[in-house]
């Protein structure tokens, strides 16, 4: 049993090196199958962040009148929290929006001037509040409409709400999110199952050329797992080296497209690399492993059936 | 040891025929030549041997072995109880010629100290004593030949078969590996050859099967090709 392991573990190698040039030929294959499975991941995870960055920049203020009692404030705010569509809600108080006015208004004089002549503060607190999903901000906006409709007459709380204002934006960044994942998802399944299919076929190929070597084994009276196994090594072998050929080259292209993603989707594609080494070399040498073994030994099983 | 019993091989559903009812038998030791012209159904009768073909009726037994009911698994077994020497050589050619004589070894599951014993005698008993580390295609056609027989023999099989064996080869290189199956035979070992090589026939004076239209029409004792 061991002789035999350690038999056909040494014709793998053997054969392996003495049919350098198919071996050469399947690992070129298996590798650019692999680093489009690679560079899948890398822009899934640019278009995830990206994404996720547009949407983080979207949300909806309230704001208060200035003469609005902070009870009522505060009560709108942990209502607005309680919301299972709501992530964030950020409260500006009055004397907060002032400041910020101040600030960005420094260098306006006629503002400043205005501001001067009042005496007491112009402006209202606000609520920045922030869903889950953009796709969720009407029913957030509906809820601040009851909340308002509510409100005696007399004693105003809510200023205004900017959800009509951003409603079109927030719409159509609602649908182009939509169309950019379900678009992608499309795109990258092809683009995964054209590489599995290419690998197949070449270890098929290079299987194809060893038909002759297979039928004479079988003459010479070598038992199944005698003939395949070391082919099945060689297709693990393919995909070990690919796997391992795949990462080395994201290596210069990620230290030359880091600081782009970096400066365009403010994420850097290299620093993403980098950290998750560990987990990007177990999924490509898994896949160039898996994809190795399970062509070569269904492409012997062709030639051992009979 | 090898009995066929009233066996057919028919093709094109009994159109045309390989074998039809052929009746023989083979006992240890013997040397069996076999011959015909092409299409006699020479082949065909070995492939029923190895098993790498069936036949449409009869049976064919290795001693009390009806061979086309042994399981496929079982197969491999059955195979290294013989030697097979073809025309084409059938060597595995990225393997040298100390390798592939082992791997019919290695196949069969043998130690490593037997192989490393075992395979340079069936080297030497072929005369290959200084190849024994080229590659079939550094190897003349004889050379390639006599490595195919050193393989069939390297595990002491019961019987050598040989479907054309010389059909490749120069009158020298024949005449080699001619005197070689001989040698085996007077060695214990039984062998049926395939062959169309007149001077071959005479010069064995063993046992001669004459084969057309895939019936055995002629069986000498110790005969002559007559055709």
């Amino acid at each position: 049993m061991f002789t035999g392991l350690r038999r056909v573990v040494r014709a793998g190698f053997v054969g392996f090196w003495r049919s350098a040039y198919v071996s050469l030929a399947a690992i070129f294959i298996l590798t650019v199958a692999l680093f489009v499975i690679g560079a899948t991941i890398f822009l899934q995870q640019l278009l995830d962040t990206s994404l996720q960055a547009i949407q983080n920049r979207v949300d909806i203020n309230v704001y208060f009148v200035p003469t609005a009692p902070e009870e009522d404030i505060a009560r709108l705010k942990l209502a607005v929290e309680a919301l299972p569509e709501v992530e964030s809600v950020v409260y500006t108080t009055k004397e907060e929006a002032l400041a910020l006015y101040r600030e960005r208004n420094r260098d306006d004089e006629i503002a400043m001037q205005a501001l001067e002549e009042l005496d007491e503060n112009p402006l209202g607190g606000n609520l920045a509040i922030q869903a889950n999903e953009t796709s969720q901000y009407e029913q957030v906006a509906r809820f601040l409409d009851e909340q308002r409709a509510q409100e005696q007459p007399q004693t105003p709380v809510i200023d205004e709400i900017n959800f009509a204002r951003n409603k079109d934006s927030i719409d159509m960044l609602t649908s182009i999110i939509n169309a950019v994942e379900q678009a992608s998802l499309v795109v990258m399944s092809i683009l995964l199952i054209a590489a599995v299919l290419i690998t197949f076929n070449t270890i098929r190929l290079a299987i194809y050329t060893a038909r002759e070597e297979i039928s004479i084994m079988r003459l010479v009276g070598a038992g199944n797992m005698f003939i395949r196994g070391p082919f099945m090594l060689q297709g693990i072998m393919y995909g070990f080296i690919s796997g391992v050929l795949t990462m080395l080259i994201f290596y210069p292209v990620l230290v030359w497209l880091g600081p782009m993603t970096e400066s365009f989707f403010e994420f850097n594609l290299y620093t993403y690399y980098i950290q998750n080494f560990g987990y990007l070399f177990g999924v490509l040498v898994g896949t160039g492993v898996v994809l190795g073994f399970v062509s070569s030994t269904l492409a012997v099983a062709r030639y051992l059936r009979t | 040891m090898i009995y066929f019993d009233n066996v057919s091989k028919l093709y094109n559903d009994g159109r045309s025929a390989a074998l039809q009812e052929v009746t023989f038998q083979v006992a240890p030791r013997e040397f069996v030549s076999v011959v015909g012209h092409s299409g006699a159904g020479k082949t065909t009768l070995l492939k029923m041997i190895i098993a790498e073909d069936k036949p449409s009726h009869g049976q064919v037994f290795f001693e009390s072995l009806d061979i086309h009911r042994i399981p496929k698994s079982k197969l491999p077994n059955y195979r290294r109880k013989i030697g097979t020497v073809f025309q084409d050589f059938k060597l595995l050619q990225n393997k040298t010629a100390y390798e592939n004589v082992a791997f019919a070894m290695e196949a069969n599951g043998r130690s490593d100290a037997e192989i490393a014993e075992n395979v340079p005698q069936a080297l030497s008993l072929v005369d290959l004593e200084d190849k024994v580390w080229n590659f079939p295609h550094e190897l003349s056609g004889g050379e390639k030949q006599r490595v195919a027989i050193a393989r069939a023999i390297v595990n002491q099989p019961d019987i050598i078969i040989a479907d054309e064996p010389t059909g490749n080869l120069d009158p020298i290189a024949t005449y080699e590996v001619v005197q070689i199956l001989r040698k085996i035979n007077d060695l214990g070992t039984t062998v049926i050859m395939t062959t169309h090589n007149k001077g071959v026939i005479d010069e064995i004076e063993r046992r001669v099967i004459t084969m057309d239209g895939g019936r055995i029409v002629r069986d000498d004792a110790t005969g002559k090709y007559v055709l």
